[in-house]
């Protein structure tokens, strides 16, 4: 299945040592891992933050909440503290999927544990930032997310890796769990390195009512990228919404794709991916599954190419019932030179008009998402578009 | 101020315009007509520079100066403005993101955008989903952001509802005129005095010439200059003839 994407032997990793210590406060990191982990969307000053967890390597440098309501914990002290958490972990994910998976399971790094109570709204977003410093290593971490009923939580994760890193390997397991009317949105920004492979496995469980927004940024260069983020919308009028914005520039390999599986009246999915290949290869997959009539789900998935790279996109739907309405967009292509000359005809240069198109293509404006969450992609994708050519 | 000579334009292995010539002197407005696929949009967008129009022969000169080979962008800078008649769409850029590329300072967008009834619109990304009326107005406010010396409008008032073709045809006078149009009068001698701009208009109705003052009509027939005069008078020569039978009156 992902064939086409440069497949690391787990065991060439190092799965000890890369141990830090604890710091109290964020001005304590370093100059360097400071501005890297900006980039990746963490506020250091933790002034609009509900909660912070920092995990470097394989140590929890940094953890807190900030809220009445709002838990934020390495997963270790978690399962500690609340007696039922093992029945939560690997319910959604099964250690046996992969060797990457089953590394996890065997040899597991912490992870962050973040749940908001019945009723509770957070303030601000809770924030956690996974860092890859020592060369070689693999970290492999396991996130449990819990929105109790019909709470409110918002969760931004930077992953991002000292500079000029050579090679690593990320293992994230995260098992999402979205109660009776709760509201979950999570959005990540990666920005890896060239030489770090990736491997994200994600599921996530939707009650009634409940809403799961799910926001993936990857702008910068990582060897090998694949994951296939599944949802299960369990309950009556649970909604899925995935937004993907990808760049792959050259020597980037990315397989990615999201599922969601619909499986009661009323449920709705929406899966929306702007992928950029700059030279890199991306295969973007989305899968939907209706199982019972009357739900409603659109995948739309548009490609740009600039350069020598390549894009395969794979929607697939699949109806198991009737009376359900599902429909995909897919295009890929390079930016017509159309546009770009009614944009010169504007006074633009030839690349001045397609660095705005460009933009104008990766800005997706997502529904339900803080305007500061979305200030932080509209950054994200701001910084990034220099590297882009 | 735009001077074209002897022109002929090759596109995708067919000539579609031969034997243009063409003064359009400073401060002057003309008028193009002629029938459908006569080569009208064809000549402004090889004004404007577009690829795919080749020019095999003759030359383009603005403001004196051999444009025949220059960018898009630097005849934009230069000075010409063009409308479009078919804009293409362009997912996630606003329309005021695109007044501001334009020239129009942040301040001044909402009042521009209001000469033209499309204060509702300074959120919508460009041209996607736009009524046909929508984009008119659309590419005529892009050309006030922008204050072109040349105009080069692609039929103004087609698909534009009753209400709009006074708005667009007085925006277009003023444009023309060079007068921001903020509601100020202007007295006979001063509109003539600001007026220093150049403008060539394709028409099918004619309905702009309520607006506008054209001074000279020209009327393109089969890729080729048929003839030129009075723009009421051809126009009402069309009329009542038809182009082949207007045509062949001139020629004779
Ligand atoms: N990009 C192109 N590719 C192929 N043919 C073209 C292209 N542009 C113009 N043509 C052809 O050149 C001829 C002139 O077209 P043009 O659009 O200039 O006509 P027009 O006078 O503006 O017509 P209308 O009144 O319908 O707008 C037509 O036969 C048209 O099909
Ligand atoms: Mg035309």
């Amino acid at each position: 299945m992902y064939k086409d994407v440069i497949i690391p032997d787990v065991d060439e990793f190092k799965h000890e040592g890369g141990e830090h210590e604890y710091i109290d406060d964020l001005e304590q990191l370093s100059e360097e891992d400071r501005q890297q982990m900006i980039l990746a969307g963490i506020d250091v000053k933790e002034e609009q933050r509900s909660g912070t967890y920092i995990q470097e390597d394989q140590s929890v440098v940094h953890c807190k909440a900030k809220q009445e309501g709002v838990e934020v914990m390495d997963v270790r002290t978690a399962l500690e503290k609340h007696e039922w958490l093992k029945d939560y972990m690997w319910s959604g994910v099964n250690p046996e999927a992969d060797e990457y998976t089953k590394k996890a399971y065997e040899k597991p790094h912490y992870g962050y544990f973040i749940r908001v109570l019945p009723g509770v709204k957070t303030t601000y977003p809770v924030q956690a930032c996974l860092y890859l410093e020592t060369d070689n290593l693999s970290q492999n971490v396991h996130n449990i997310i819990i929105a109790e009923e019909d709470s409110e939580l918002h969760i931004i994760t930077g992953c991002a890796t000292k500079p000029h890193l050579q090679s690593g390997l990320h293992i994230g397991i995260s098992e999402f769990f979205v109660k009776k009317g709760a509201k979950l949105s999570f959005t990540m920004i990666h920005n890896w390195a060239e030489g770090v492979y990736v491997r994200p496995r994600s599921v996530a469980m939707v009650e009634e009512d409940g809403l799961f927004v799910n926001n993936y940024i990857s702008l910068r260069n990582v060897k090998s990228l694949q994951m296939y983020p599944t949802t299960h919308l369990n309950g009556p009028n649970a909604i899925a919404r995935y937004n993907s914005i990808l760049v792959a520039p050259e020597g980037s390999h990315m397989d990615v794709g999201g599922r969601v599986i619909l499986k009661r009246e009323g449920c709705r999915a929406e899966i929306v991916a702007r992928t950029l290949s700059t030279g890199g290869k991306i295969i973007a997959r989305g899968h939907l599954v209706g199982e019972v009539p009357g739900i409603k789900a659109h995948l739309e998935c548009k490609g740009l190419i600039l350069g020598d790279g390549l894009i395969h996109a794979i929607p697939e739907l699949e109806g198991k019932a009737p009376d359900l309405e599902m429909s995909h967009e897919a295009a890929v292509g390079r930016i017509g030179q159309e546009e770009i000359e009614y944009l010169m005809a504007r006074g633009l240069s030839e690349d001045e008009a397609t660095s705005v198109i460009v933009r104008g293509f990766l800005n997706v404006d997502i529904k339900g998402l803080p305007e500061q969450l979305q200030r932080e992609i509209d950054r994200a994708i701001e910084q990034g578009e220099g590297k882009f050519f | 101020m735009l001077e074209i000579v002897d022109l002929k334009v090759e596109v995708e292995g067919k000539i579609i315009l031969e034997h243009i010539d063409l003064e359009v002197p400073e401060g002057k407005t003309y008028i193009l007509f002629g029938p459908n696929g006569s080569g009208k949009t064809s000549l402004l967008r090889t004004i404007m520079g577009f690829s795919g129009y080749n020019v095999v022969e003759g030359k383009i000169y603005f403001k004196g100066k051999d444009i025949t080979d220059l960018p898009i962008n630097e005849r934009a800078r230069m000075g010409i403005g063009m409308s479009f008649q078919h804009p293409p769409a362009i997912d996630g850029i606003k329309v005021k993101d695109l007044l501001k590329i334009c020239g129009a300072k942040d301040e001044e967008i909402p009042e521009l955008a209001r000469k033209v009834n499309f204060e509702h619109f300074l959120d919508r990304d460009v041209n996607v989903g736009f009524s046909g009326g929508e984009i008119k107005r659309s590419e005529i406010l892009q050309l006030m952001a922008q204050q072109p010396d040349l105009l080069l409008i692609d039929e103004p008032e087609s698909g534009v509802d009753l209400e709009n073709i006074p708005l667009i045809g007085r925006v277009l006078n003023f444009l023309l005129k060079g007068i921001n149009g903020n509601g100020k009068k202007y007295c006979l001698r001063e509109e003539r005095e600001a007026r220093k701009r150049s403008g060539l208009i394709i028409t099918h109705t004619g309905y702009i010439l309520d607006y506008v003052d054209a001074d000279l009509a020209t009327v393109l027939f089969h890729g080729r200059i048929a003839c030129s005069g009075n723009p009421r008078e051809l126009l009402k020569g069309i009329s009542e003839h038809g182009y082949e039978e207007c045509v062949k009156c001139i020629r004779m």
